[in-house]
């Protein structure tokens, strides 16, 4: 994974609840056998009409927010199917942080997979943003080392746990990260004797 | 101290404890849990397995996994070639994996391949106090069992591949109370009580909580039954969702090909029975209760699983929700113009093009059987067209060998081969564009059975009711 860099971007504003994975890569899509790839996916269904043409009142397609790092949204992001290739999708379309009021939990878990930073603010605090938005089309530089934001002279700091500030900035490779407790592991086994899985688990 | 059963499971499978209380070897930080089962189809594992070999790791456990085909098969004859190309190749993926690191897979030749999560419950692989997961959100559904079962991203697929382990953060705890009972009451399932409680709880009630069901009406249900509502626990939120096992449960269990067998699951079942309960004055993060005495059959109307209301209920209007939130008001307007649908409309006056039956919601031989109850003797209307995709082989030959197959066939059904089919149109079962399908699968969202398609959630009895008559019936009163 390639460790997080800090931010400055303009920002996508998506404003939507409960937007799901079936909406963020549509299940046509799900057929490939990469990780990459996905990006021109991105939204399918709501970028795109039947002919496969762009629909213009799609933000997406709006040319000024094509390059665009920051996905600005609301509650309850990425709820439902457990797809990662909704994560993979937005990350080969070029975003790289998004910022909402809440997250489903799957989805949250499978962006630190892949380097996609979410952040979680307050209902207010997204309002500024997205005010910010719409009035000056602010420019916003995210650090990760710090925890902030910054925005025309406001800074906004947010949370993240360190372990999972720690994989994102240095793109550690988790499973390796795991096999150093390989000991541990094998210990847990003997002591629950899953040498017996075959029938049946015991834990006495 | 007094645990909740998730905190039971949670702390017998901790390998490393970095957070959550004040001994741990850090403030806070995921826990590293060792897990027992993991289950694995064809669209969720192929990038797992090409970054595994692309490092040069090992499935730690091959026998701890075990794999199925079945999101994206055909549900036509089995001895037909499949003609998508694509997933031709997902599923060959799939089998070369297995073959090759050592994983049992039943695949669509087999006489045990069906839904993953119809499967694992079947084979006995599901089993009590275990934890449980799959490259899929439903697999909340094992939760049933007394397991802590979840969906993970392909990222976690592989790491519990190679490393048997996943790094977690512990959930919180949320009780559902659900009181009153079923009995006598053939027209209301465990599908109604699932739906009114994400209704109630919103689609992000459970979000970063185990839910645990208890009361009288779940002691009442059917394993089945109970798998139907901890399947949909994701569609309020929650990764996972619980019921303590108690007789139902153990005698379900009973020779399964997976399961413990004579005395030492006897042994086992006193295990259980005294450790995979809540203590009883523990405190959960969250109580909510509902009671399912007055319950009508719950259907919903909207693009999101908490857009429900009464069969008794009209199409709602958008001014309901101003006072409350302008957001939801915002995606109620956006829902009814997807689904084509005038506030005010009696929602048994909405007529439907197709019925789905199936999914890892309700393609069980219970949930076919309670289909079958209303169609005897009846046609599905002419404008309808409706299929039964049964959830596993072994559902759809136990639904034959007592004439199920005929009755649906009869009434002018299609009795289609198992596998995920129209829950999420992977495969060539979905809608055309603008559509309108009463599905007893688990989302409504926009365009999830086919682009531009309108999916109405509701139970097995009340989908086959609707293909009977061509629109949404009160099947209560049909009994």
């Amino acid at each position: 994974m390639e460790p997080f860099q800090d931010i400055k971007s303009r920002l996508i504003p998506f404003d939507m609840t409960n937007v799901d994975t079936d909406q963020i890569i549509p299940k046509q899509f799900l057929k490939l056998i990469q990780k990459t790839g996905y990006g021109g996916f991105l939204f399918y269904d709501w970028r795109f009409d039947r002919a496969g043409n762009p629909k213009k009142d799609f933000v997406l397609n709006e040319p000024k927010y094509r390059q665009r790092q920051v996905l600005l949204t609301r509650d309850n992001f990425g709820c439902g199917s457990s797809r990662e290739h909704a994560v993979w999708a937005l990350y080969d379309y070029g975003i790289r942080v998004v910022i909402a009021s809440s997250f489903a939990d799957i989805f949250y878990n499978n962006c630190f997979k892949k380097g996609l930073l979410p952040i979680h603010l307050s209902q207010d605090e997204i309002d500024y943003l997205f005010d910010s938005e719409k009035n000056d089309d602010a420019v916003v530089d995210i650090s990760l080392a710090n925890q902030t934001i910054s925005i025309s002279e406001k800074i906004i700091d947010f949370d993240i746990d360190l372990t999972r500030k720690k994989i994102l900035l240095e793109g550690i490779d988790e499973i390796g990260y795991t096999l150093s407790f390989s000991d541990q592991i094998l210990n847990y086994e003997k002591a629950f004797k899953v040498a017996d899985y075959n029938k049946f688990l015991v834990r006495d | 101290m007094q645990k909740t059963l998730f905190d039971k499971i949670w702390d017998s499978h901790l390998i490393k404890d970095t957070g959550q209380n004040e001994n741990a070897d850090y403030p806070s930080g995921p826990s590293l849990i060792y897990i027992d089962r993991h289950l694995i189809h064809e669209v969720t594992s192929p990038q797992a397995f090409a970054s595994l070999k692309q490092s040069g790791r090992k499935v730690r456990r091959p026998n701890l996994t075990i794999a199925t085909t079945d999101h994206n098969v055909s549900t036509e004859s089995r001895s037909l070639p499949i003609v998508d190309e694509v997933s031709k190749t997902q599923l060959e993926t799939l089998s070369r994996n297995c073959k090759e690191f050592g994983i049992t897979i039943y695949d669509i030749a087999s006489p045990d391949q069906g839904i993953v999560h119809v499967i694992g419950p079947e084979l006995g692989f599901t089993l009590p106090g275990t934890t449980i997961v799959c490259g899929d959100s439903h697999t909340s559904t094992h939760g049933a069992f007394g397991a802590l079962a979840f969906g993970i991203g392909t990222s976690e697929v592989e790491h519990v591949l190679a490393t048997q382990c996943l790094w977690m953060y512990k959930p919180k705890s949320f009780l559902i109370n659900i009181e009153g009972n079923l009995r006598k009451r053939h027209a209301i399932t465990s599908k109604d009580i699932i739906l009114n409680i994400i209704r109630k709880i919103g689609t992000d009630g459970g979000n970063g909580m185990v839910m645990e069901y208890r009361g009288v009406a779940i002691s009442g249900l059917s394993m089945e039954q109970r798998m139907t509502i901890c399947n949909m626990s994701i569609e309020g939120g929650a990764r996972a969702g619980l019921i303590a096992p108690d007789e139902t449960t153990f005698n379900y269990l009973r020779g399964r090909r997976y399961a413990p067998t004579d005395s030492e699951l006897d042994r086992l079942i006193e295990f259980w029975k005294s450790n995979l309960k809540s203590d009883e004055n523990v405190k959960f993060d969250r109580v909510e209760t509902i009671n399912v005495d007055e319950l009508a059959p719950q259907i919903s109307w909207g693009t999101n699983p908490s857009m429900v209301v009464d069969i008794t209920d009209s199409v709602p209007s958008p001014e309901q929700f101003a006072k409350s939130d302008e957001n939801k008001r915002k995606l109620a307007i956006r829902a009814l113009e997807y689904m084509d649908l005038e506030p005010g409309t009696p929602m048994t006056d909405v007529r439907v093009d197709r019925v789905f039956i199936g999914s890892c919601t309700n393609s069980r031989l219970e949930d076919l059987m309670e289909a079958s109850l209303v169609i005897k003797g009846r046609k599905v209307s002419t404008n309808v067209r409706a299929m039964v995709v049964p959830g596993s082989q072994k559902v759809k030959l136990q639904a034959e060998e007592i004439g199920l197959d005929q009755t649906f066939k009869d009434a002018g059904f299609e009795w289609r081969e198992s596998g995920c089919s129209m829950c999420l149109g992977m495969n060539p079962d979905i809608l055309l564009p603008r559509e309108r399908c009463a599905s007893t699968s688990n989302r409504n969202f926009e365009g999830r059975q086919g682009s531009g398609g309108r999916t109405h959630l509701v139970s097995p009895i009340m989908a086959a009711a609707c293909a009977i008559e061509g629109h949404f019936v009160d099947v209560r009163d049909w009994f």
